[in-house]
């Protein structure tokens, strides 16, 4: 195999940490992570994130795309909409009024994680699947495929995705960072299925007459519930933050009415020392949003690695 | 063991033709292109016909691409249109590849030289506030976007420091030996070239030094936590042996290996961390090229440097994994 | 934005202008002079920041600003332009006579010039230069190569069904150069003040191989004359292009026949990134840089810095095409669209001080221009009622603009986009908006007539009316498809008439009355602005002039 020994290894140790785990360390794995203050910090910040992002049209004092204050915008004196009554954040460039644009943003920004994170984990799923389920030549083939891509630094992966779309947009950057993605989820589903294939209830389901269809969806793809679980919340920080280089870069989505965090992040950068607000907001909401996907996933990961928990 | 690496060998030659013909195929298929890129908005519908016929893009897709492998044998990549508008794209990934080298093995070596001793700290007092601390730390170094921390580095600590913040040189007279401007300045002994060059390395380094050193404090700290529940450290303890003669005999070895393999496998994230942060900086190197590549729809170049930051990233990683294989006996029978 | 400062093409470089334009141009650069260019500090080095590399050196083959600027330190041409205004002044030449008919044109030239490989300058060098242009082969002959030359003298010796405007040359003795050409025209000599063509050395011509362009896959590759010994008789030379560090070089011409160069050296750093540009000033490693962002105005005069603003030789327009709408071939709803747009506002919060807003489709600078036509003003309400009146009420509309570009007339797409785009809905006016990068794809889409809205803009290369309508709307197969409507053909046909006319005063009222016509009959786009491009410098750097047609000479420039 072309890909990295180490870089497959990693994948698949998440895959057996969790399979052969079953319901009792899923239990304990709980127990831990209930009393982890790491885990509660990482769940209270997703919480809220996500209740904001869910409310955020009825929270928006104004509509993010209305140049409401474009009279106060003189880009000959340098000057945007100051902090003023009715606009707790002031405007931005286009004087839009940039709170509305703030909570808006974070309902675009956790549509592209959630999406991002979607198109990922079916695809690897779909792929995962059918080599764990049926391994001989499909395994191979597919394995190839998987690691073909896999030998691809990955975000210059999405880098080169996104350049080479040629009408770029939201999709399209949802696109870029997915893609990256598929091939570390069929990794790891593979990983999981294989392990779990010599299992004891799947041997005995197969003995009972079970169909192999039915092992797989009832048995097997639950039971690697646990790592996908992990590797979903990693991903969500990653496609958050690999959105925000995007468009840094100039390959993300060029049409801002419905704004999102990488985006006013990455379009703000000529102006990050005449106004700094404008990126130090969406900034901190990346960090933190980011950080908090993060901690869930790592503290995750651990409670459910069973070699942590000596 | 031989055989084993030209497999692997085989195996990127076909990776690295499929990747060409998919690329070729997919940048071709792209409005604008060349044509675009020579003419501006003056081109008249005639003279673009005019110019697409010379370059021979009318021909088949497959006719272009066979050219461009004969080409390309010959080392004749193209001609870029936006980076370096008429240098040949290879020189340009000539020109530039010691530039990244240079940043990211600056970069790796500030990793080590904080994450290590960090990382070992931290799992010393495992579970501590110190401990907290750095996982926190290490962990959020993961959530801030790179540019965004490189932007900050530039305005806060440049001014601090009074370190420079773009470009990898001033305009002063330095020889060019090898490329690598610190190196060069060392092997003539123009000091201030080497020092000078070394300057404008340190910001970027930094910034993009926080890629690699998340994970390194992370393996050290997780290797570190492994070796000292080994019973060898446990019979050392017994043996009545001093705690900085255990730590440089048993734990510190026992924990380098894992950590320097991860550091080769961190070279594709350096890579994308590089066209962030070498953006940021202006400083000349691969990382620069493929931002404003991508900026320009600088197509040969872009086509160059990914297949180029494939096998950059291939060879590397086949190193890490001889050498691990070279170590440790049973990954061979894989 | 670092987006594509380099993509700017040769609109922004060394330009001609005619007579009366010419003096229109100067009186309003008058302001910017205000160094006495014999005073200055002599030494130093001047460190220019490039927001791209040059192409090459040799400036017959360049097309873009960035390989203009360097060029120009080294080069000289038969004619210059008085430093600061659009007005023709000697050269090398140091003076010329036209025969009755202006086919004829006898330069009579500087003496005791010498190129800077020690050869002499004479009228046979000269005539080598022009039969080196005329006489260009094979990839030479690319529109992406000799841009200047087919745009200007039209085609090549061997290119019958494309005629030349030059005949020949002759050197009458070693001062006196004749130049015979196929038709007159008024853009003679003013063209030769064009930094593409400027004398070149004949012996470094032929010692370095300088015509020997190849396509090559893709793109061209260049002699050795254009990448490494660029010969020209400057006040400055060639040293070096140190690619890896990105840094060109250009060194004092110590021979030179005129006023030396105050400066020991010219450093130009290569530095892609907008902000890197700026920060690199305000840390004073670079003494400045061309183009400047307009926010960073204030900010950079509060610091102390020159903004030297150049006078405003360009017009942003919202091009409509008629191809795909029906409807927008109905004046009325075109009229509707200039009416919505607020360009009062749109000028006032998002271009640099200076700007104004367009009444027609050229400055008032340009020959030609009518100064009764008023702009219109901003009307939502009447916008509405042409709207429902033309039965266009629920318009949709396919609105383009570019990404990854900024043009001196055009500093932030997006922004300007985004006001354009507002007003346009509230006027009750449907948008589907979309974007594309200016190189992969927009001016393709724009070529191709995909989009009824977009956003384009032009610099003009000189001051005659043609260069500007003509271009626009000179055939009815343009990017505003004028021919879908009935008028398309005729206003061609008129402009046509127009240029051809030889009488200046004629044809100045010719042009003022289809600008009328234009504005008020046809409207086949809607002007929007006029916007100054600037340059910053250190307070220090003395003695470098804005020119209106970006032609600074840092010949003259000094350190304090």
């Amino acid at each position: 195999m072309v890909t990295p020994t180490r870089k497959k290894d990693r994948i698949d140790k998440l895959a057996e940490a969790g399979s052969d785990a079953g319901v009792s360390l899923a239990a304990s794995a709980w127990r831990t992570l209930r009393r982890s203050p790491v885990f509660l910090t990482g769940a209270v910040i997703i919480g809220l994130f996500v209740l904001v992002s869910l409310l955020s049209p009825w929270l928006a004092p104004h509509d993010p795309s209305d140049p409401m204050l474009i009279d106060q915008v003189i880009k000959a004196r340098n000057q945007i909409p100051a902090v003023q009554d009715g606009h707790p954040l002031g405007g931005d460039l286009q004087g839009r009024d940039f709170f509305s644009r703030l909570l808006i943003g974070s309902q675009q920004t956790l549509i592209v994680g959630v999406l991002a994170t979607l198109i990922g984990l079916a695809g690897g799923l779909t792929l995962g699947t059918l080599a764990g389920a049926l391994g001989g030549w499909v395994d191979s083939v597919v394995m190839r495929l998987v690691d073909v891509m896999l030998s691809l630094p990955s975000l210059l992966l999405a880098f080169s995705i996104s350049a080479m779309f040629a009408r770029p947009n939201q999709y399209t950057v949802i696109v870029a960072v997915a893609v990256v993605q598929i091939p570390v989820f069929a990794r790891l589903l593979r990983g999981s299925m294989l392990a779990q294939r010599s299992s004891d209830h799947v041997l005995a389901a197969t003995a009972l007459g079970v169909k192999p269809g039915a092992i797989v969806f009832r048995h097997m793809l639950p039971n690697s519930l646990g790592p996908v679980i992990v590797q979903s919340t990693l991903v969500l920080a990653t496609a958050i933050i690999d959105a925000a280089a995007l468009s840094f870069l100039g390959l993300g989505n060029p049409d801002d009415r419905i704004p999102e965090w990488g985006q006013m992040l990455g379009d703000v950068q000529n102006v990050f020392d005449t106004h700094p607000q404008l990126a130090f907001w969406p900034a901190g909401c990346i960090i933190v949003v980011a950080l908090g996907f993060t901690l869930m996933g790592e503290t995750l990961r651990e409670a459910l690695d069973p070699k942590s928990r000596r | 063991m031989l055989r084993y690496t030209i497999r692997r060998l085989i195996q990127l030659v076909g990776v690295v033709l499929v990747l060409s013909l998919l690329l070729f195929a997919w940048l071709r298929a792209l409005p604008g292109g060349p044509v675009s890129a020579l003419l501006g908005e003056r081109s008249t519908p005639e003279s673009r016909e005019a110019l697409t016929k010379q370059l021979g893009l009318d021909q088949p897709i497959f006719v272009q691409y066979f050219k461009f492998l004969g080409r390309a044998l010959s080392g004749d990549f193209g001609v870029s249109t936006g980076v370096q508008p008429g240098d040949a794209a290879l020189d340009i990934f000539l020109q530039r590849f010691p530039a990244t080298l240079e940043l990211s093995f600056l970069a790796i070596v500030i990793a080590i030289a904080v994450g290590i001793p960090l990382g070992y700290m931290a799992a010393k007092r495992r579970g501590g506030w110190f401990d907290n601390i750095s996982v926190g730390g290490s962990l959020l170094g993961v959530a801030v976007p790179v540019f965004f921390l490189a932007y900050v580095l530039k305005d806060v600590l440049s001014s601090a420091l009074g370190l420079p913040t773009e470009g990898r040189q001033d305009a002063i007279d330095a020889t060019r030996v090898t490329g690598f401007f610190v190196l060069d300045g060392v092997i003539t002994q123009e000091w201030d070239a080497a020092l000078n060059a070394l300057e404008h390395l340190i910001l970027p380094a930094i910034a993009l030094a926080t890629i690699p050193f998340a994970v390194v404090f992370r393996i050290t700290r997780a290797a570190v936590l492994d070796v000292l529940d080994e019973d060898f450290v446990r019979t050392a303890e017994s043996k009545g042996l001093t705690a900085p003669t255990i730590r440089r005999r048993h734990v510190l070895r026992n924990a380098m290996l894992p950590v320097v393999t991860t550091i080769g496998l961190q070279t594709g994230a350096l890579l994308a961390g590089a066209v962030l942060t070498e953006k940021v900086f202006s400083f000349a190197g691969v990382g620069q090229a493929l931002a404003i590549g991508f900026e320009r729809r600088d197509y040969p170049v872009l086509l160059l440097l990914i297949i180029m930051a494939t096998i950059v990233y291939v060879v590397v990683n086949l190193l890490v994994d001889l050498s691990y294989a070279l170590i440790d006996p049973r990954i061979r029978t894989r | 934005m670092v987006h594509s400062r380099t993509a700017r093409r040769r609109w922004t470089a060394a330009i001609g202008l005619t007579g009366v334009a010419a003096l229109a141009l100067s009186a309003c650069a008058e302001s910017a002079r205000t160094d006495d260019p014999g005073a200055g500090q002599v030494g130093g080095t001047l460190t220019f920041g490039a927001a791209g590399a040059p192409k090459l050196f040799d400036p017959f083959y360049a097309t873009d600003g960035e390989t203009f600027r360097v060029s120009r330190q080294m080069y000289e041409g038969l004619v210059g332009f008085k430093p600061g205004t659009a007005e023709v002044e000697p050269a090398l030449a140091t003076k010329w006579d036209s025969s009755e008919d202006g086919k004829t044109w006898t330069f009579t030239l500087k003496e005791n010039v010498k190129f800077h490989d020690d050869s002499d300058f004479n009228a046979e060098a000269v005539c080598f230069n022009f039969n080196r242009w005329y006489n260009q082969k094979g990839a030479g002959q690319s529109d992406a190569v000799s841009q200047y030359w087919l745009d200007n003298f039209g085609g090549f010796a061997d290119t019958p069904d494309k005629p030349s405007l030059y005949k020949s040359c002759t050197a009458k003795d070693t001062k006196t150069a004749v130049v015979e050409l196929n038709e007159a025209t008024s853009q003679f000599p003013s063209v030769l003040g064009f930094t593409s063509f400027s004398i070149s050395s004949p012996d470094a011509l032929k010692k370095y191989d300088a015509d020997n362009v190849v396509a090559a896959g893709d793109s061209f590759t260049y002699p050795a004359y254009a990448n490494e010994h660029p010969t020209g008789t400057g006040p400055f030379k060639f040293g070096k292009f140190d690619k890896a560090n990105n840094v060109v070089e250009l060194v004092r011409n110590d021979a030179y026949h005129g006023t030396k160069a105050k400066l020991d050296k010219i450093v130009f750093r290569i530095i892609p990134d907008e902000t890197a540009r700026k920060q690199a000033l305000e840390a004073g490693d670079i003494d400045g840089y061309d183009l400047p962002n307009a926010a960073d105005w204030p900010g950079l005069k509060e610091k102390g810095f020159n903004v030297a603003v150049r006078p405003a030789f360009n017009v942003l327009y919202l091009g409509i095409n008629q191809k795909n709408n029906p409807k927008l071939q109905d004046l009325r709803v075109r009229q509707a669209l200039m009416h919505a747009i607020n360009r009062e506002q749109l000028v006032k919060s998002q271009l640099p001080e200076g700007a104004s807003v367009a009444t027609q489709f050229m400055p008032s600078t340009v020959d030609g221009f009518n100064k009764d036509v008023k702009a219109v003003g901003y009307d939502p309400e009447k916008a509405k009622a042409l709207l429902a009146e033309a039965g266009a009420s629920d318009l949709t509309l396919k609105f383009f603009w570019p990404t990854e570009v900024t043009r001196p007339y055009m500093p932030s797409p997006k922004d300007i986009q985004a006001a354009i785009a507002g007003d346009l809905e509230k006027a009750g006016i449907k948008l589907e908006i979309s974007s594309k990068p200016w190189n992969g794809g927009y001016l393709t889409d724009v070529d191709q007539g995909i989009p009824d809205l977009f956003m384009l803009g032009w610099t003009g290369d000189n001051g005659t009316a043609h260069n500007w309508i003509g271009t626009f709307f000179g055939r009815a197969d343009n990017r505003f498809n004028t021919g879908a409507s009935p008028w398309g053909a005729t206003l061609a046909a008129e402009l046509g008439k127009a240029s051809a006319e030889p009488d200046e005063d004629k044809r100045r009222g010719m042009y003022e009355e289809l600008n009328k016509k234009i504005m008020e009959e046809y409207l086949p786009a809607v002007p929007v602005s006029h916007s100054p491009p600037a340059l910053v410098l250190k307070s220090e750097i003395k003695g470098v002039v804005p020119s209106p047609l970006t032609d600074e000479r840092f010949g003259s420039a000094s350190k304090g």
